[in-house]
Order: C-alpha cells, then structure tokens, then sequence
C-alpha cells in the first residue's frame, strides 16, 4: 500500500462519514459545517490528483464564498432544528434499500466497465501548472468564459432585486 | 498511485448520498447543500478523468462548474429567504399550496 | 536507527521544522503583545509594563500563567460543537499559514533530504495563504453564533462581513505583483525581485506603491487591528464576538490574532519590499557587517542598563541577557560562515518587525472606523482602486513587450 492510496483511503472516508453527518444532523448549522468538511476532503483528493489550482479555487471559492453565504442565511432566517415526525415507512423500508441499490449499481458498472481500452495506462501523477490551464481557459475555452462572465453578473442583479426590502 | 475506478467509486457513492440527503430533509436549505454535494461528486469524477487522460480540460470544466454554482448559490438563496421571510418557516412540506 | 531516519526523512524533518516553529512563533506572539502594550504605553506618555520583571519582560509568562489558571466558564444554551470548533478553527488556521512562508534563501540537505529554510515549498504557496484567509471567517461567525448571546451574533457578523468584503480587495491587490512576477510561488516572487543585485530599487514597492497601499489597508481589515476593529472593540457591542470566551479560549482567538498579523507582515515584505533580499546591492559586501554593528552596541547598552537597574533581579538578568548579544555579535565577526548564513534571516526579520512596529503604531494613533464608512471605504474605494491597479500594471507590462 503506497503512501498515496492510504492518504486516498483517508479523505475519502473524511469525506464519506461527514457527507453522512450532513443527513444524520438536525439543524442545517450542523449540515453545512459537515459540507464544508465534504469540501475540504475532495480539495485535499485534488491535490492528491496533482490538480493543485482547481484544489486552492475549491477551497477558496466553494469553501470561502458559497458556504459562508449558506451560514449567513442560516443564522440571518434563525433556522431552528427540523421537528421530529414519525419517519414514512415507505420512506425507511422501501427508500434506503432503493437508494444504496443504485448506488451499488452505479458503482458496480464502473468496476464492471472495461476502462482498460478506455483509458490509457496508469502513469504517475504530474501537477498541472496554471500556465496551462490559463493558456486553455483563454484560448480554446475563451467562449464559455465569457459567458459564466456574464452569468454572474446576471446572478449578481438577480440577488439584489431579490434580497431588497420591499419598499 | 491510486486507480481511477476508486474516484470513480467515491464519486458514485457521495452523488448517491447527495440524492439521499435531497430527497429524505425536509429544511430547504439542506436541500440545497445536497445539491452542492452533488455537484462536488461531479467535479470529483471531472479531474479524476483529466489525470487520467492526462489532458487539463476536465479541470478546466471544473472551474466553470464551480462559478455555475456559485451563481446557483447565490440567486437560490436569495429566493429561499424571500419565501422563507413570507411564510415564516423553512419546511418544504408547507409549500403545498399555489398561493402564499 | 541511521537508515530508519534516512528512510522516512520526509516525514520526520518537516515535523521537526513545524515543532520548531510553532515553538518560536508562539514565543514571538508572547513577546509581541510586551512590545505592542510597551509602545502603546510610551506613546501615551506613560510606562507600560515594568515590574513584573525587569522593564516587564517577564509580563507575558505572568498573563500564561493566568490564562492557565482561569476559570473557563461556558454559558448556558449554547451550540456545543460549534461553541468549541470556533477558537480552535481560528487558531489552526491562523498557525497553519506560517507553513508556506518561506524565511530565508538557503537549502541544506539532512539525511539524504534536501529541504529549505521554511516548512513547505509549494508551487501556489499565494494561493494556499489566500484559501486559509477565506476559511478564517468561519471561526469568527461560529464564535458569534454559537455565544448564545445577540451582541455577540451582532458582532460577529459584522466581523464576518468585514472579512469578505475586504478579501477580495487584499486578493486583487496582490494580482499586480502576480503579473511581474509570473509565479504563484512566494520563493520566486522574491527571486524575482532580486533582480541584477542592485538591492533596493528592484523591489516591488517602486512599480506597485498603489498594490502595496491597498494590500496592507485591506490586511488591517482582515485581521480585525485598529482602525478597523470596530467587531472587536472593548466599547462597542460589549466586547463583539469573543465577550462569551474566557481565559483559555480567549487566549487561542488571542494568539490567532497576533499570529495573522505576523503572517500578513511576512506576506508584505516578500511580496513588496524584497523578502530576505538585502536593500544595499551586492557589490556593497561591507554592509554584510550590520547584523553586528547593531548587536555589539545593543547588547553592551543592555548591560550598562542592567548594571544600574533598580531591583535586584534586573541586576541579575539583564547583564546575562546583555553578555549574550555581544557574544553573539562578536562571534558574527570572527566566523565569516555563519555570518553569511544570518544575512537573509536578519534582513527577512528586520522588516517583518518594521511592519509589526508600524501596525502597533497604527493602534495607539488612529481612531477607529464607524461601520458603514468601513463597508463603503471597502466596497467603494477599496476595490475599484485594486482592480484600477491591475489595469494599470497589464497595460504597463503589453507596453513594455513592444
């Protein structure tokens, strides 16, 4: 077992048991705390992965920006802890089972899969520099760029006229 | 060196307990994580693939699915506490009803 | 046991380097809050700390051992995970930040394992202290919420708000020294500055004064200091968001602040004044003295100083602590070695107290800000300024290409 497949074993079962604790928790304060650690357990495979500026952007952007924005709504609407009803039985019965078998299915047509001609042999990981990834976000990925531009600036006027005070 | 069927893998089973956290909360706002969860699964299987290949494009489309949730984020949060500020309770099962 | 340590050198040397440091910068954050109430005190005409040990010097192991002894109350009602997550998020952010700063320009080998001065040496080490930054507004929204108490929530959101909006000016402030520089590396932002070896005008301060003067406003907003405290002020809002910490809890928030004002020093000096790069050019080698000229003068002051000092103890002490600066310097003198070793770790150290002295300054002159004129100085000013920079140096550099 090489050094890279236990650090492998362990953000995924980081990422794993707090993915669980988001379902298990009550109040969304301990959900989106366990996010945030989701977040930081998949930067850290990221980096694992040699993709060292789309780990600093997740941290920096989905774990500095979005989920601050989630815990600001959180405490701005006061949410309290969802009340106890009595669990559908359909929901527990039927549901669970349901759910773990498609992803037991999902997982076991990607083992199934023959990724041997698919994918080209496995080769140690390299760290993508910036420079490349800039050098293709301005040339061959110039079009979407400019309009995820643009889509924020529409998402930007969106929450303000939504979040004004009617006047 | 870590075999791409194990990101693929964990990728899987977190976008099933995204779907399982979406469909059993009844608080709108866990909804929405899980949805957030979801798209973090993707992005996972996106690099995992851009090593594979060796290719950085998946990683490239990761940045542009984070700025698409960004933007999701901040108008779907904007539209959670106006509801939220009308009805005075963050229970999905009480938006039943066309009318406030 | 000499195989054992060659075979996993890359796990032992690094963790030997962070025992290292946590243990000096925890030490430097003790002996920062004497300098910062010292010199606060004698702006204000009166003396500061002087009698817990001679000149005071021993005032901060007096407030360690009080936060030790302290009753560590918890209020009722409160989020328990979240009431103790807050101050230890905090206080491990703020200390993981030191690991990607880099000290000095050497690389020795130990072990077999070649390593630098510094704990990592990563390729977006800029990028990496600017994720830890974004991270550290959770800590003060937490210790806000959690309090169970609504000056505290007050206080800590409007600390948080302060963050964010301040992060994106600090962030773009920084994009102009990104763009000469070519690199998100901290070491190579300094070795880019050191130019052809004619020291101080190939600093980044000449090109980018407007990048630098943004930064280091931004820097004092992030980092909750004076003028822009209004959070954490002892007058406003009870005492923000820390008024339901005590003693030991109180004092990780504590330490997490000084430790992110020593952080951000260290990021303003590599980025703009040079880092470890000495401001005389390099054909200038006698000024390789001036860690000794200082020494030897300072250490025979102290002694003097403590010959003639009022009680027993300082008498005792400080002609000791005075010898050994001497010692020190006349022993740079004579073994032309380790002077040359010192040089980088001297000057790196010179300037990031510099700008330790100019932030406790700040704090004994200025009054603070209301918070709407904070937020608007932030949103209005701020980053239109940062990003007019940004223009500005790109538009430089495509005309310097032709």
């Amino acid at each position: 077992m090489s050094a890279q497949v236990i650090i492998f074993f362990v953000l995924a079962a980081l990422a794993v048991l707090a993915a669980i604790n988001l379902i298990v928790q009550r109040h969304p304060i301990h959900s989106a705390l366990s996010l945030i650690v989701v977040m930081v357990a998949l930067a850290g495979l990221y980096l694992l992965m040699g993709a060292e500026f789309v780990a600093a952007v997740q941290i920096i952007v989905y774990g500095g920006a979005i989920m601050v924005l989630f815990i600001f709504v959180i405490m701005l609407l006061n949410a309290g802890e969802e009340e106890r009803t009595n669990f559908s039985k359909l929901a527990l019965y039927g549901g669970i089972p349901l759910a773990v078998a498609v992803t037991g299915l999902i997982a076991a047509s990607i083992v199934n899969s023959s990724t041997a001609t698919a994918l080209p042999p496995a080769q140690p990981v390299t760290l993508t520099s910036t420079r490349t990834l800039s050098h293709l976000l301005f040339t061959e990925f110039v079009y979407p760029f400019e309009l995820t531009s643009f889509l924020i600036l529409v998402a930007i006027l969106g929450a303000i006229v939504l979040a004004q005070r009617e006047n | 060196m870590v075999p791409t069927n194990y990101y693929l893998m964990l990728s899987a089973v977190l976008f099933g307990l995204g779907i399982v956290a979406f469909v059993f909360k009844r608080d709108i706002i866990t909804i929405f994580m899980a949805i957030e969860l979801m798209l973090n699964a993707v992005n996972l299987a996106f690099v995992a693939f851009s090593q594979a290949l060796g290719k950085p494009d998946g990683e490239v489309f990761v940045l542009f699915v984070i700025i698409v949730a960004a933007a999701e984020a901040a108008v779907g949060l904007g539209i959670i506490i106006l509801t939220a500020r009308n009805r005075r309770s963050l229970n999905v099962e009480n938006v039943n009803l066309l009318k406030l | 046991m000499n195989e054992f340590l060659t075979h996993y050198a890359y796990l032992i040397v690094p963790i030997v380097k962070i025992a290292i440091l946590v243990f000096i910068i925890l030490t430097v954050d003790a002996y920062l809050t004497w300098i910062e109430r010292k010199v606060i005190a004698h702006l204000q005409a009166r003396w500061g700390p002087h009698r817990v040990g001679p000149h005071g010097l021993l005032q901060p192991l007096a407030d360690g051992v009080k936060f030790i002894f302290k009753e560590d109350p918890m209020p009722a009602n409160v989020d328990k995970a979240a009431y103790f997550l807050a101050p230890f998020i905090t206080l491990m952010l703020a200390l993981t930040s030191l690991a990607v700063i880099p000290f000095a320009p050497q690389h020795f080998t130990v072990f077999g394992y070649e390593t630098g001065i510094g704990i990592a040496d990563v390729n977006i080490s800029l990028l990496v202290l600017f994720a830890i930054t974004a991270l550290g507004v959770y800590g003060v929204a937490l210790a806000g919420w959690a309090s169970n108490n609504k000056y505290s929530l007050l206080g800590g959101l409007r600390s948080s708000a302060q963050m964010i909006s301040y992060e994106l000016a600090l962030t773009l402030s920084v994009v102009g020294v990104l763009l000469i520089a070519g690199d998100f590396s901290l070491r190579k932002i300094v070795d880019q500055q050191a130019g052809s070896g004619h020291g101080l005008i190939s600093w980044n301060i000449f090109p980018q004064i407007i990048g630098f003067v943004c930064f280091f406003i931004a820097a004092i907003a992030e980092t909750n200091r004076v003028p822009f405290d209004l959070p954490e002020a002892e007058s406003e809002l009870v005492a923000g968001f820390h008024t339901e910490y005590a003693s030991m809890k109180f004092a990780m928030f504590f330490i997490a602040e000084y430790t992110s004002m020593i952080t951000i020093s260290c990021l303003a000096t590599i980025m703009f004044f040079g880092g470890w790069l000495s401001p005389f050019p390099a054909s200038w080698t006698f000024t390789q003295y001036l860690p000794s000229v200082l020494l030897i003068p300072f250490g025979l002051w102290v002694i003097f100083d403590g010959i003639r000092y009022e009680n027993m103890f300082g008498r005792m002490l400080l002609p000791v602590v005075g010898g050994a600066l001497t010692a020190i310097g006349v022993a740079l003198v004579i073994f032309p070695v380790f002077n040359d070793a010192i040089q980088g770790i001297f000057w790196f150290l010179t300037k990031v107290f510099a700008f330790l002295f100019v932030y406790i300054w700040m704090r004994g002159t200025l009054p603070r800000f209301r918070y709407d004129q904070l937020m608007s100085f932030g949103w209005k000013f701020l980053l239109p300024v940062s990003i007019a920079n940004v223009i500005l140096t790109s538009v430089v550099i495509l005309w310097r290409m032709h």
